[in-house]
């Protein structure tokens, strides 16, 4: 059927899937109507503050409460002991293994929950803290995870001691947790044998935190007379929550209320269960009263949800065309003193196995072991799928440092080893099957855009100079959107998401999913999914997500699941309703559904162009005139498990100039071209890409958690923790190709980690290039000026002649 | 992060603020801009029993010229120092200085008083203070006395200045012809203190330099005085060589602490490429070409 | 420690409040008088999310104590909506798509009216350092400067 200008005005009136719709979410936040946890304030509410360790490793000798307790206005004191009777002094870990709720007899990281005090105001609770007496014996401290398992290392974990797992399959020693283990060994050893070119190179992704701008906190209220429990909690996964929380305090799931209100950020930070919401839940049960618990920067650096920490050493085998042969990887995980790190169950080194990235690399081995250290717990995905970063981090590294040894233009030996576009589905050496994908013409895109050429040329003139330039490249494939309920849990429940949609008579519609959003617009874009596929405009299209009571179980949102997982779910129920209102439309006009087509936002008669139903004639007849035999009302429910992941893909590009006298890095340009299949709302796409570069670039240049000899860790608050202002952060271009992934219901891929995956190797490999033409492998992020100054000055190239 | 009690003080005098000092002894902590007072007291590392606030105290703001010599009251804030004409027109420096601390709602809050009297060893007026050959200008119970910057930082967090004092001004000499100023700071980020920052205030005449003060942030237990550094150059026509002479002699007095921003190697080279831009920059503006 | 009464205008409006002298100016805007679009971020001056406007100049309120704010100005970013109306600001992040998660955006808000009085006309230079005390997480800054030029550009047409 022809486009007419009648038909493109009803498609705009929509405002469906491609449009730049402003967000729904945005009129509260301007006027600073915003509901954030922090926000809550509840009758009768009190106020939980932490005692917390000073020391990383130490005995627990006594605590006296009596100074605290003595304070006019605090309420109670609660440490391990009182929580014993319960059985809430530890906590399953989503990992399997457990986790101190409040420390139980000896403390193994600094910064480490040792009691909580209740008071009436938060002033008379951060008093309180300061009048616990705790009385604690050190112990040496386990800081190096290489030193984890030597001999006469410190045991950090005693509850475990003689016990050969810990939840994730056989350990080896006291401080080990788990071997994992992917790929064809002995083929891969041997294909390294017999290789023309080998490369080795040992690289680190540092121990950072997601930081988003809200702390982690909770309001928990129990009402004692009808035994309800209700959280208001920074979550990212609340449908978890509650089920970890009904589990462990015998509260009926269906009388657990978890809500999470507005999120401000969450980048992996707010997927996990701290203790802290757990003691605040407890100590609400025993006073009966709500119970708020609020972060401080400081503790929210310290103790929850660092990510990374991956010791890695990356090797590659190709002919001397640099055509890949093999890639082995070993990995050192530190996950600090608990295994508390936020992945899909089974997968206790995540999808770490996407390190094959987007090259066609016939066979591969990767093995991840995990040990304690004295530190904090984590080990989270910050705004990436489970351990992508890191995956794609190796990779986009070790293919320079190949393309160094061989001497080929590092866009060139990326163009070699490509998956080609007629490879798709590709089946990856490591086991994953890639949906589709054109890294090619992406890659091409690019080049053209900057002049890759020229600025190679400007490269060696600078060289000569003396000055120093670099030209970073990532060309990266993601795995996200977990995922498939038969690869993917979480303590047993399938990775599915869910989507239940009512329309109103009226035509107005109310839709329920189980993820949340904590910034990424879910209220917007998931109105245009279902906007294109009811024919009802997105302004009449209310979403809600995060409150356990309303919203069908989901498995929350974090590592891009929200458009792959939930945005699926949400067409998926879409349709359902378009197939009743089909049969309702059949009913109306007295024809066969075959008789009928869809027009946008009706079904019209196959050549009677005339005889039509619009959604809204239908919704009203939905509720006073169907067909006999079919239910009343206009309503669909969808629990999607998806087929596959999704594997958004992009070519990225860097250009640096380095101060050689300071060691500062300017990024001059930076083009992104991302390729997340199809597209729902370009500039919240936009949006996401500028966020995710510019955590990126933060976790490249400057961020890192930094610990001394004794575990006390340095830099925990905004002081020191790199959070890039106006003025550090460059300026970013963007692009796009589209190739739909061909199992997803809209064809759409997810975005928004993608620029910090695919952003971190590209920043890395940009301050790399700058020193490739000398006798520099590889050096470690973060590129801060004086790391990157110690590389020069080391090499004397800020020598005045 | 909550501070501890204490009683709150509001003088609106300089004579009410000096009796309540004397009354409340060592108990008593001065509140200028309060950005590095208030989060030291939220960490609990600083408990003071009683806080003398200055905010209000009107002889304690404003910029004013008499004889030669600027005087700024010592709470007068960062954001008033940065758009003085005055200051703009006849001590640039300072006004230069200011623009380079922390953020502009830092900037609106802060204070020059506070920023010397507090003497974090990161601290930016200190450096400019000496560079500058200013003077303080403290009143206590027993009157006024003037002090010279060059001697009242005597270390980290300590100065010249008595429990029971306050700084009221500080004096600065009007810049005469040919001088030039230059603050080059080297930060990881705004908000940042200097990894290593040199403050230079000079005069050329004929092409020669007449005068020289170099000072040093962040890289001792106070602001130093780079005086070797100084006579390098003092009556000399500024060559490359002569430059580096002074970078070198700058670098040797610099004794900084590791920390994360860097080790003592680098911050040690720090002070010296900041000194070296400073004179440059300052040179030329003095000859016109800045 | 005995509390005191304290008078000063919220967003135009007289208000009494009895404080500690310790309790922070956020504190008291937040909870005793909840007006809760000001937010804590860091607690140590570094973020701007508690930005507000002290007697016509941006301040951290997270690092002013409530009892400075006596007798003074308080504007919060509950006041920016006059008669109804959205103020030029507003309109432009919706529009510019300045915000994200929005935990930020009343800090920056609060920035941005004060920086477009001091600087009615800036370049994208001005606006990345009069606005550099002020952290967003999620947006990378570029949109927020697209959405201050966009409301400048409002503002002098107007």
């Amino acid at each position: 059927m022809a486009s007419t200008p009648e038909d493109k005005q009803r498609k705009e009136n929509l405002a469906g899937i491609g449009c730049a719709r402003k967000r729904k979410e945005d009129p509260r936040f301007i006027q600073g109507k915003g509901h954030y946890v922090d926000d809550i304030k509840l009758p009768d509410m009190v106020y939980g503050a932490l005692v917390r360790s000073p020391y990383a490793h130490a005995r627990i000798k006594g605590i006296n409460k009596d100074a605290a307790l003595a304070l006019p206005g605090v309420l109670t004191v609660l440490t391990a002991d009182d929580l014993k009777p319960l059985k809430l002094h530890w906590m399953p870990t989503l990992a399997g293994d457990v986790q101190a709720v409040l420390a139980d007899e000896k403390v193994c990281f600094q910064q480490q929950e040792v009691a909580m005090v209740i008071a009436t105001d938060r002033y008379i609770a951060a008093d309180a803290v300061e009048l616990v007496e705790v009385d604690y014996e050190e112990l040496p401290a386990l800081v190096d995870p290489h030193q984890a398992m030597v001999d006469d290392a410190p045991v950090i974990r005693e509850d475990l001691v003689g016990k050969d797992e810990a939840g994730q399959g056989k350990r080896i020693h006291d401080n080990h947790i788990f071997s994992w283990e992917v790929g064809d060994k002995s083929k891969t050893d041997a294909t390294f044998k017999k290789a023309a070119v080998t490369v080795k190179e040992e690289m680190l992704n540092q121990r950072v935190h997601p930081c988003p701008l809200e702390t982690c906190g909770c309001v928990a209220s129990f009402d004692k007379v009808n035994g309800h429990l209700t959280v208001h909690i920074t979550s990212q996964a609340p449908h978890i929550v509650r089920t970890v929380v009904s589990m462990l305090s015998g509260i009926a799931e269906s009388k657990v209320r978890i809500i999470s209100p507005d999120i401000g950020g969450g980048f992996g930070n707010k997927v996990g269960i701290y203790p802290g919401y757990v003691v605040a839940i407890v100590a609400s049960i025993v006073l009966g009263q709500p119970v708020k618990w609020i972060e401080s920067r400081i503790e929210n650096l310290s103790s929850t949800a660092f990510a990374r920490d991956y010791h890695m050493v990356g090797e590659l085998a190709a002919d001397k065309n640099g055509l890949i042969q093999a890639m082995r990887v070993n990995v050192l995980a530190d996950h600090g003193a608990f295994n508390s790190h936020a992945q899909p169950t089974k997968w206790p080194a995540g999808l770490f196995s996407i390190c094959t990235g987007s090259y066609d690399i016939p066979v591969a081995y990767a093995r991840v072991d995990g040990v304690y250290t004295n530190k904090a717990p984590g080990g989270v995905a910050y705004r990436c799928s489970f351990r992508v970063t890191e995956a794609v981090y190796v990779i986009e590294r070790m293919i320079d440092v190949l393309a160094k040894k061989l001497a080929i233009d590092p866009a060139e030996i990326r163009r070699r080893n490509f998956i080609k576009a007629d490879q798709f589905p590709y089946q990856s050496a490591l086991g994953w099957s890639y949906d589709s994908g054109n890294y090619p013409a992406a890659l091409d895109k690019v080049l053209e855009a900057v002049d890759y050429e020229g600025l190679r040329k400007e490269q060696a003139e600078k060289r000569a100079r003396g000055e120093l330039m670099g030209i970073g490249l990532s060309t990266f494939t993601e795995i996200v959107g977990a995922g498939p309920s038969k690869a993917c849990d979480v303590l047993g429940v399938g990775m599915f998401e869910s989507c239940e949609i009512r329309v109103h008579p009226t035509g107005s519609v109310i839709a329920r999913i189980g993820t949340i959003s904590q910034g990424q617009g879910h209220q917007t874009t998931y109105a245009q999914i279902i906007a294109s596929e009811l024919g009802i405009p997105s302004d009449q299209i209310q979403i809600e997500e995060g409150d356990t009571d309303t919203v069908p179980y989901g498995l929350g949102t974090y590592g891009s699941r929200s458009t792959p997982v939930g945005g699926a779910a949400a067409a998926t129920a879409a349709r359902k309703i378009r197939d009743k209102a089909r049969k309702i439309a059949a009913h109306l006009l007295d024809v066969s559904e075959q008789d009928l087509e869809w027009d946008i936002d009706r079904f019209r008669v196959e050549g009677a162009p005339d005889q039509v139903k619009t959604m809204k004639d239908i919704a009203w007849a939905a509720y006073n005139n169907v067909p006999d035999g079919l239910e009343m009302g206009l309503e669909s429910v969808n629990y999607y498990d998806p087929p596959n992941f999704t594997f958004p893909f992009g070519a990225y590009l860097c250009v640096v100039d380095i101060d050689k006298y300071t060691g500062e890095t300017k990024v001059r340009r930076f083009y992104a071209l991302d390729d997340c299949g199809t597209r729902i709302n370009p500039m919240i796409i936009e949006g996401q890409i500028h966020g995710g570069l510019t955590e990126a670039f933060a976790v490249a240049m400057e961020q890192q958690l930094v610990f001394d000899e004794s575990g006390s860790i340095h830099g925990n608050s905004l002081m020191d923790y790199f959070l890039p202002t106006f003025v550090e952060t460059p300026v970013w271009e963007t692009d796009y190709t589209v190739t739909p992934s061909p199992h997803h219901p809209l064809g759409a891929k997810g975005v928004a980690e993608s620029p910090h995956v695919g952003g971190i190797p590209c920043f890395s490999n940009a301050v790399n290039d700058a020193f490739s033409h000398l006798d520099i492998k590889h050096i470690n992020m973060p590129h801060s000026a004086f790391r990157v100054w110690k590389t020069i000055h080391a090499q004397g190239l800020d020598k005045r002649t | 992060m909550i501070p501890p009690e204490f009683e709150y003080h509001r003088p609106e005098t300089i004579d009410q603020a000096l009796v309540l000092l004397t009354q409340h002894g060592e108990e008593a902590k001065i509140l200028a801009g309060g950005h590095s007072l208030l989060p030291l007291m939220k960490l609990r590392f600083a408990e003071p029993a009683h806080l003398v606030d200055l905010n209000f105290i009107e002889s304690l703001r404003g910029i004013k010229e008499s004889n030669g010599l600027i005087e700024i009251a010592a709470m007068t804030t960062e954001s008033q120092l940065i758009t003085s004409p005055l200051l703009l027109d006849k001590c640039p420096l300072i006004p230069d200085a200011a623009s380079q601390i922390a953020d502009p709602q830092v900037r609106s809050r802060g204070t020059i008083g506070g920023d010397i009297v507090h003497a974090d060893p990161g601290n930016d007026h200190p450096a400019i203070m000496l560079a500058l050959e200013a003077s303080f200008v403290i009143l206590g119970s027993n009157g006024e006395r003037i002090v010279p910057a060059s001697g009242f930082f005597l270390g980290a967090f300590d100065t010249q200045l008595e429990e029971n004092e306050i700084l009221k001004a500080i004096q600065v000499p009007v810049s005469v012809a040919g001088s030039g100023h230059a603050y080059c700071k080297l930060k990881r980020k705004t908000g940042d203190f200097a990894t290593a920052a040199s403050a230079v205030s000079l005069v050329v005449e004929g092409g020669v330099c007449k005068k020289i003060n170099i000072a040093l942030t962040n890289v001792g237990a106070t602001a130093l005085k780079a005086e070797a550094a100084e006579s390098i150059l003092t009556g000399q026509t500024l060559s490359d060589l002569l430059m580096e002479k002074a970078v070198e002699k700058a670098m040797a007095i610099c004794d900084p602490a590791e920390d994360l921003r860097g080790d003592r190697e680098y911050k040690i080279h720090m002070a010296g490429e900041m000194t070296r831009r400073a004179i440059r920059e300052a040179f030329a503006k003095a000859t016109g070409g800045g | 420690m005995a509390k005191k009464h304290i008078s000063f205008t919220l967003n135009r409006q007289n208000i009494d409040v009895l404080v500690e002298p310790r309790e922070l100016l956020i504190h008291v805007i937040r909870e005793q008088l909840q007006k809760t679009g000001s937010h804590i971020g860091c607690e140590t001056s570094h973020c701007g999310a508690c930005t507000l406007d002290l007697n016509g100049q941006s301040v951290k309120a997270c690092t002013v104590l409530a009892v400075q704010a006596e007798g003074g100005e308080v504007l919060t970013v509950e006041g920016l909506l006059q008669n109804d109306k959205l103020h030029p600001l507003q309109e432009a992040f919706m529009q510019e798509h300045g915000l994200q998660c929005g935990f930020c955006t009343p800090g920056m808000l609060m920035r941005a009216y004060r920086f477009l009085q001091e600087n009615p006309q800036p370049t994208e230079a001005e606006i990345r350092s009069g606005m550099a005390g002020n952290l967003c997480r999620c947006t990378g800054y570029q949109n927020i400067i697209k959405a201050v030029q966009t409301a400048a550009k409002n503002m002098a047409s107007a």
